[in-house]
């Protein structure tokens, strides 16, 4: 029997009706079993088209929201024109790329070359198939959550490998292996803040993790560990920005020096799905940031029970996603406001700043642990 | 060659670097929180639709002209030190004489087509006679609209 862990009302929706259609079938092919099955995969179907309305559904809204922030963080408006302040822009330009005619450049190799954003697209949409967006509204709500985000996260250095590689240009060559060492360099201190918090919630599962951080904004990760919370917060805020090739430490792009990195030969379709990977990875990113340190979809509570009472009537996707546009926000000031540093000083910082303190870091996590019991 | 560092002085440097780095982070970050808070610094210029209220900056450079009085008289000497001046021969003086055998400015050539609104003959000229009108909408279709006589009058001595 297929039943999961966590259930949702539109799932009880389809376990409940799918034995009742199933009377009206021959009764020889009726079965207990099979009405499970194919509740199960009519379920799986709805979740796969949810993951899929949230991720592609909010690309556009990230691109639009990324042109504002740089706007009018340099004192320009932005998209103006198309709408209502420029609404409608994004639309425009994803129809643009759409209808673009897709070809290779010669001596590109065909397979890898049309392969390398799928693999892309990966990463970002395993990550937001196991990200709580509820208390019952998960995907797969599997026990070993964090190990599998960062075994999916290497997905990314990959696709952006291949598509360097593949592209037979020096620039793309260039830029991929740049990226590839940063992105491999950077998972390693991403992954220790990933263990640092499944230390202190004692638990891999995302969803045990939000759960263990009900109550007021005082029991989220960022602030329950004075000071250790809020340091961990601001490297796992490094390591993902590096992760997910962004500015300041987009090395990968660098446009005044590559001419776009490992995506300089795409157009049309496979550019919109690398630039679509880009935005997917910074809301899954985001979304483990708010499930990991912000409390995921619980309310900020402040233990005044008059106002925690208003707070707690908005749904939690509510909050949760209220979380993550303050995360994506955060990322694009920072985009917007740093310069991009050299590649040794990128490599320098990783091994010699961020990988020492976040193994201080765990060290004195379990000081903490064994402290207060 | 990098200089050698001794081990104390190398942890000093990077302890200090540690707490400079961020604090700089910092201050950019702040410089650039206070302008996306602040929408009135934004320089930006919905050019057709505020064309009504739209005020040219004061230090604009458009085509040049002729500084007039009320009856339109001009203070050119014909002195040629803005032909000279001119980097791409825009400009032609073509002086001529008046009755009391004078030479005073006859026709101020102007070719608006190869000006490139570098101001050069505006700080060139020694009587303030000339200067570069706040005007942008300065687009034609025909050529000959562009070749201009700036002067209305003849020049006085």
């Amino acid at each position: 029997m297929f039943a999961p862990s966590v259930t949702h009302p539109i799932g009880d929706f389809v376990r409940e009706w799918v034995p009742r259609l199933a009377e009206y079938l021959p009764a020889s092919i009726q079965s207990d079993t099979l009405n499970s099955v194919i509740a199960f995969l009519i379920n799986a179907v709805i979740c796969i088209i949810a993951v899929c309305i949230v991720n592609i559904g909010s690309a556009p809204i990230l691109i639009y929201m990324e042109r504002k922030v740089c706007a009018h963080v340099q004192c320009r408006l932005g998209p103006m024109r198309l709408g209502w302040h420029g609404t409608i822009q994004t639309i425009a330009d994803v129809i643009k790329m759409l209808f673009k005619e897709v070809y290779a450049p010669s001596g590109a190799d065909k397979l890898m070359f049309y392969l390398a954003p799928l693999i892309v697209l990966i990463a970002p949409f395993i990550v937001c198939a196991l990200i709580p967006f509820d208390k019952n509204l998960v995907v797969a709500d599997v026990s070993m959550g964090i190990p599998l985000i960062i075994a999916v996260n290497g997905f990314g250095v990959l696709g952006i490998l291949l598509g360097g590689w593949s592209s037979n240009n020096k620039y793309s060559l260039l830029g991929a292996l740049r990226s590839g060492a940063q992105m491999i360099s950077y998972e390693i201190s991403f992954a220790m803040i990933l263990l640092f918090v499944v230390m202190i919630s004692g638990s891999t599962n995302l969803m045990s993790i939000t759960m263990g951080q009900e109550g007021t904004i005082f029991d989220w990760w960022i602030f329950k560990i004075p000071v250790l919370g809020f340091i961990a917060f601001i490297l796992f805020f490094i390591s993902s920005t590096a992760e997910m090739n962004r500015a300041p430490f987009d090395i990968a792009e660098a446009e005044q020096e590559l001419t776009g990195g490992y995506h300089t030969e795409y157009n049309g379709t496979p550019f919109a799905m690398f630039y679509l990977a880009e935005y997917i990875a910074l809301i899954t990113n985001s979304a483990l940031a708010t499930t990991c340190f912000l409390g995921g979809f619980f309310p900020p509570c402040i233990g005044i029970d008059a106002v925690d009472n208003v707070l707690k009537m908005v749904p939690g996707v509510v909050w949760f996603f209220a979380k993550i546009y303050f995360m994506v926000w955060c990322y694009m000031m920072v985009r917007w406001t740093f310069v991009r540093p050299r590649v040794d000083q990128l490599m320098d910082f990783e091994w010699k700043f961020l990988l020492p303190v976040n193994l201080v870091l765990l060290v004195a996590g379990a000081g903490f642990i064994v402290i207060s019991g | 060659m990098q200089k050698q560092l001794s081990m104390t002085q190398y942890f000093k440097r990077y302890l200090k670097r540690c707490i400079t780095g961020p604090w700089s982070l910092i201050c950019g970050l702040s410089v650039s929180l206070k302008y996306f808070f602040s929408p009135r610094r934004i320089v930006t210029e919905q050019y057709p639709e505020n064309r009504k209220t739209l005020k040219m900056h004061e230090r604009f450079r458009g085509r040049l002209q002729m500084i007039e009085d009320a009856d339109g008289n001009n203070r050119c000497t014909a002195c040629g030190m803005c032909e000279r001046a001119c980097p791409n021969a825009s400009i032609n003086v073509l002086a001529t004489k008046n009755i009391a055998g004078k030479k005073v400015l006859g026709r101020y050539v102007y070719h608006f087509a190869s000006c490139t609104q570098c101001g050069l003959c505006v700080e060139a000229c020694p009587f303030g006679a000339i200067t570069m009108s706040p005007e942008f909408e300065v687009a034609t279709t025909d050529p000959n609209d562009l070749e201009m006589i700036l002067n209305k009058k003849e020049g006085q001595g």
